[in-house]
C-alpha cells in the first residue's frame, strides 16, 4: 500500500529552509551575534587565564556550596585533565556550555515563569519543548549548518535548543509547586501580582529553578560534545578524531575528560539548588 | 456602628453566572442548578450587617459557602451580583489599585494552614503585609516586633516557620495580621488545625486581644464550640444560604429551621444561656423604708400569695430576702418597729445577669427561694425560679432533641 511516495515532506523541508537560508540571511546573522559575541569573550578569557587560577576558583565554588569532600575532587579532577593534556579543549567547551547556559537561562526562564502561571501558555508551549528534547540530536545539525554554517557558534546554537526544556520545564514546575495558600496569603495582604512573582513564586521555586539549570548544563554538555560533528571545538574534536583514526587511547582519555569535567560542574550547581530553608 | 453590610450577595462557579442567579431567584434549588446547568453556587443571596468591634461568627459544615463569603469580603474570589459595603464603600465597585491599597491598610487575614512564607524569618513573616505596602526596614520591623510580642513570641524573630510549632506557627500568621493595624481582620478556621488545648489557649487570647480594641473580626468556623465561645455574633450557613443571623443565645433558642437545631444538638443549653436572658419579674420587690415596713411586707406577700419578698434600695439595689416566715416571727415577737434588716434570710447569693444556667445551677437547686439576679451595680433585675429554669431545659430540649 506505501510503494507509493505521497508526502514527498523532506523536499519540502528542503525547500523551506532553503529559503529561510536565501531570504532570512540577516535574520539569522541577526540571532548568531550575540552568541558569537558571549561565546568569544568566554573562550578568550578562559584561555587566557591561568589555569592555577581557574582551577582554584571553581574550588573555591565547590566548597563554598559543598564542602571540602567536593573541593578537594575538584582540585584534583581539573589538574588531572591539564597533565591529559586537554586544558585548551576543555576551556573552550567550559565556555561553550556557560554561553549555552546563558542563553538558555536568559530566555528559558521567563518562559518557565509565564507557562507556570498560564495554563494556556504552557499547553502552547509543550509541544515545542517534547519535539526539542525528542528531536535526535544529530537533527539539529543540518539546518544549524545551513543557516549559521559551522563552528563554535553554530554548536553553540544548536546547543542552546537542545539544553533549554529543562531549565523551562522546571521553572514552570517550581512556579506550579508554590501553594496556592502562599499565593492567597500574599494577596490578602495586598500584594500585587508583581510582587507575588518577586516576593513569594520566584523565591520559593528557586531550588527548582536551580535544578532545572543543573540539567541544561548536563545536556548543554552533552550537545557540545556532538556538536563537534559540525566543526565545534573543544573537547569533542579529540573523541571525534579518535574515532575517525581508530586511535582508542585518545578517544578515551578525551572522554574521561569530559566525564570529569561533568562531574564538577554537576556535584557543584546540585549543590546549590539542595541549599534548602531550615 | 455598622462596619460590613453584605447586601444580595452571590457568588455563581460557572460561565453564566447571571443565568444561574435568576433561577435562583425563581425558586431552583442549589442542586436544580448544578443538575441543569452544572454550575456551582457558591453564596445565595447573603444579607446581614456586622456591628464594628465585634467578633462575627460565619459557621457552617464544609461546603456551605463560609469560606466563599468571607473571600469575597477582600475579593480573594469575585462575588458575582450583590454588594459589600465596608465603611460606607462599596468594595464590589472598587478599582485594582484602590482594592491593592484596600487590602494593604484596612483588611488583614489569618489562613487555615497559616501560610507563613517558608524562606522568610518570624520578624518578616510578621512585617510582610507592612514591606508589601513600601513601609521603611526599620519601621516595619519595629511594628512586626511589637505584634509578635502581642501574641507572645518576643524571642524567636530569627527563627523560621519549620522550626515552630503548629500554635506557634499560628501566632505569627496572627502577628502578621495585626501588625498592619487593619480595622478588619478575616479569620478563616484560624485555629482548626491545631490541637483542642492549643485551640481553646488561642481563642481565649484572641478575646483578649479583642478587649480594648474597635477592632472587627469575622470568624470562619465550623466547630460550635468554638463559635459559641468566642462569636458575639453568629451567621449560620446551608448550602450557600445565610439561614441565621443571631447572638449564641438567640440562634439557641429560637432555631430558624431544622438545619439550625442539628447543628446545635448536643450542646448543653446551660453552658449558653445567661441569668440574664431567663429571669422573671413576678416576685414581689420592697422598696426599704427607713423605719417599719414588716407588717406592710407580710401584708403584701399573703395577699399576693408569695413566699419571699426581695427588699431593695431607692436605686433599686438588691439588699435582701425576706419571708413569710422571718416577718411572722418580727410580728410575734413584737419587732415591728425594727427596720426590715432583721428579717433578712441568711446565706442569700446573688446571681449576676452574665452568668449561665451551668453557674446558678447549685443555687437555684439549693435554695427554697428563687435566687435574686443582679447586673454589675447590683442593681436588681429579676429572679430565677426552679420552675423557670426547668422550664427553660424543657424548652431548649424540645428544640434540642440530644
Amino acid at each position: 500500500m506505501f510503494e507509493e511516495k505521497l508526502i514527498p515532506l523532506e523536499r519540502w523541508i528542503t525547500t523551506f529552509v532553503e529559503w529561510l537560508v536565501d531570504n532570512h540571511r540577516e535574520f539569522f546573522q541577526l540571532i548568531k551575534w550575540p552568541v558569537e559575541q558571549t561565546l568569544s569573550g568566554f573562550d578568550t578569557g578562559l584561555n587566557a587565564i591561568p589555569p592555577v587560577i581557574v582551577i582554584l576558583f571553581l574550588a573555591i565554588c565547590a566548597w563554598r556550596f559543598s564542602g571540602w569532600g567536593l573541593a578537594v575532587f575538584t582540585l584534583v579532577a581539573m589538574t588531572f585533565i591539564g597533565f591529559l593534556g586537554f586544558w585548551e579543549d576543555t576551556m573552550t567547551t567550559l565556555a561553550m556550555v556557560l554561553a549555552s547556559v546563558l542563553f538558555c537561562t536568559i530566555v528559558g526562564v521567563p518562559f518557565g515563569i509565564a507557562t507556570g502561571r498560564n495554563d494556556r501558555f504552557e499547553k502552547i508551549l509543550r509541544p515545542f519543548l517534547d519535539a526539542m528534547q525528542t528531536t535526535p540530536s544529530f537533527v539539529y545539525l543540518v539546518p544549524i549548518v545551513m543557516l549559521f554554517s559551522v563552528g563554535n557558534v553554530a554548536g553553540v546554537l544548536a546547543t542552546i535548543i537542545f539544553a533549554m526544556p529543562p531549565i523551562i520545564r522546571l521553572t514552570s514546575l517550581g512556579i506550579r509547586q508554590v501553594h496556592p495558600e502562599l499565593v492567597e496569603a500574599a494577596l490578602a495582604f495586598g500584594a500585587t501580582r508583581t510582587q507575588v512573582l518577586l516576593k513569594v513564586q520566584i523565591p520559593l521555586a528557586l531550588p527548582t529553578i536551580l535544578a532545572g539549570l543543573n540539567q541544561t548544563i548536563m545536556m548543554a554538555l552533552a550537545m557540545v560534545v556532538i556538536a563537534s560533528l559540525i566543526g565545534a571545538g573543544g573537547l569533542g574534536s579529540p573523541v571525534i578524531l579518535g574515532l575517525n583514526t581508530l586511535d582508542i587511547g585518545l578517544a578515551v582519555v578525551a572522554g574521561l575528560s569530559i566525564v570529569l569535567l561533568a562531574m564538577v560542574l554537576d556535584r557543584i550547581t546540585q549543590s546549590m539548588a539542595g541549599k534548602k530553608y531550615e | 456602628m455598622d462596619k460590613i453590610i453584605i447586601q444580595n450577595l452571590y457568588k455563581i462557579f460557572g460561565p453564566d453566572p447571571d443565568k444561574a442567579i435568576k433561577a435562583l431567584q425563581n425558586g431552583d434549588t442549589k442542586q436544580d442548578i448544578h443538575e441543569k446547568t452544572g454550575m456551582t453556587v457558591g453564596v445565595d443571596n447573603a444579607n446581614f450587617t456586622i456591628q464594628e468591634g465585634e467578633i462575627f461568627v460565619v459557621m457552617g459544615l464544609s461546603g456551605s459557602g463560609k469560606s466563599t463569603l468571607v473571600r469575597m469580603l477582600n475579593r480573594l474570589i469575585e462575588p458575582s451580583s450583590g454588594k459589600i459595603l465596608i465603611n460606607g464603600q462599596d468594595i464590589t465597585r472598587m478599582t485594582h489599585d484602590n482594592l491593592v491599597q484596600f487590602r494593604l491598610k484596612n483588611m488583614s487575614m489569618v489562613f487555615q494552614s497559616f501560610a507563613l512564607m517558608p524562606h522568610l524569618t518570624v520578624l518578616e513573616n510578621a512585617a510582610f503585609g507592612l514591606a508589601l505596602a513600601g513601609e521603611s526596614k526599620g519601621k516595619r520591623e519595629e511594628r512586626a516586633r511589637d505584634a509578635l510580642s502581642q501574641v507572645g513570641l518576643q524571642g524567636w524573630e530569627g527563627h523560621y516557620p519549620k522550626q515552630l510549632s503548629g500554635g506557634m506557627q499560628q501566632r505569627v500568621g496572627l502577628a502578621r495580621g495585626l501588625a498592619v493595624d487593619p480595622d478588619i481582620i478575616l479569620m478563616d478556621e484560624a485555629f482548626s488545625a491545631l490541637d483542642p488545648l492549643i485551640r481553646t489557649e488561642m481563642q481565649d487570647e484572641l478575646l483578649t486581644l479583642q478587649e480594648n480594641s474597635d477592632r472587627t473580626i469575622v470568624f470562619i468556623s465550623h466547630d460550635l464550640d468554638e463559635a459559641l465561645r468566642i462569636g458575639d455574633r453568629i451567621a449560620i450557613m446551608e448550602g450557600g444560604r445565610v439561614v441565621q443571623v443571631g447572638t449564641p443565645e438567640e440562634i439557641l433558642q429560637n432555631p430558624a429551621d431544622d438545619y439550625v437545631r442539628a447543628f446545635f444538638r448536643g450542646v448543653d443549653p446551660t453552658n449558653v444561656i445567661s441569668a440574664g436572658e431567663i429571669v422573671t419579674n413576678t416576685h414581689p420587690t420592697i422598696v426599704k423604708t427607713r423605719k417599719g415596713g414588716i407588717r406592710a411586707t407580710l401584708e403584701l406577700l399573703n395577699a399576693k400569695d408569695f413566699n419571699h419578698g426581695y427588699v431593695l434600695n431607692s436605686r433599686h439595689q438588691f439588699l435582701g430576702i425576706v419571708s413569710v416566715d422571718s416577718l411572722q416571727q418580727a410580728v410575734e415577737d413584737n419587732r415591728t418597729g425594727e427596720p426590715i434588716d432583721t428579717c433578712f434570710l441568711p446565706d442569700v447569693h446573688t446571681a449576676m445577669t452574665h452568668d449561665n444556667m451551668q453557674d446558678i445551677l447549685p443555687e437555684v437547686a439549693s435554695r427554697p427561694w428563687p435566687v435574686p439576679v443582679v447586673d454589675e451595680n447590683n442593681i436588681f433585675r429579676g429572679v430565677v425560679s426552679k420552675n423557670r429554669f426547668l422550664k427553660t431545659l424543657h424548652k431548649s430540649e424540645k428544640h434540642l432533641p440530644v
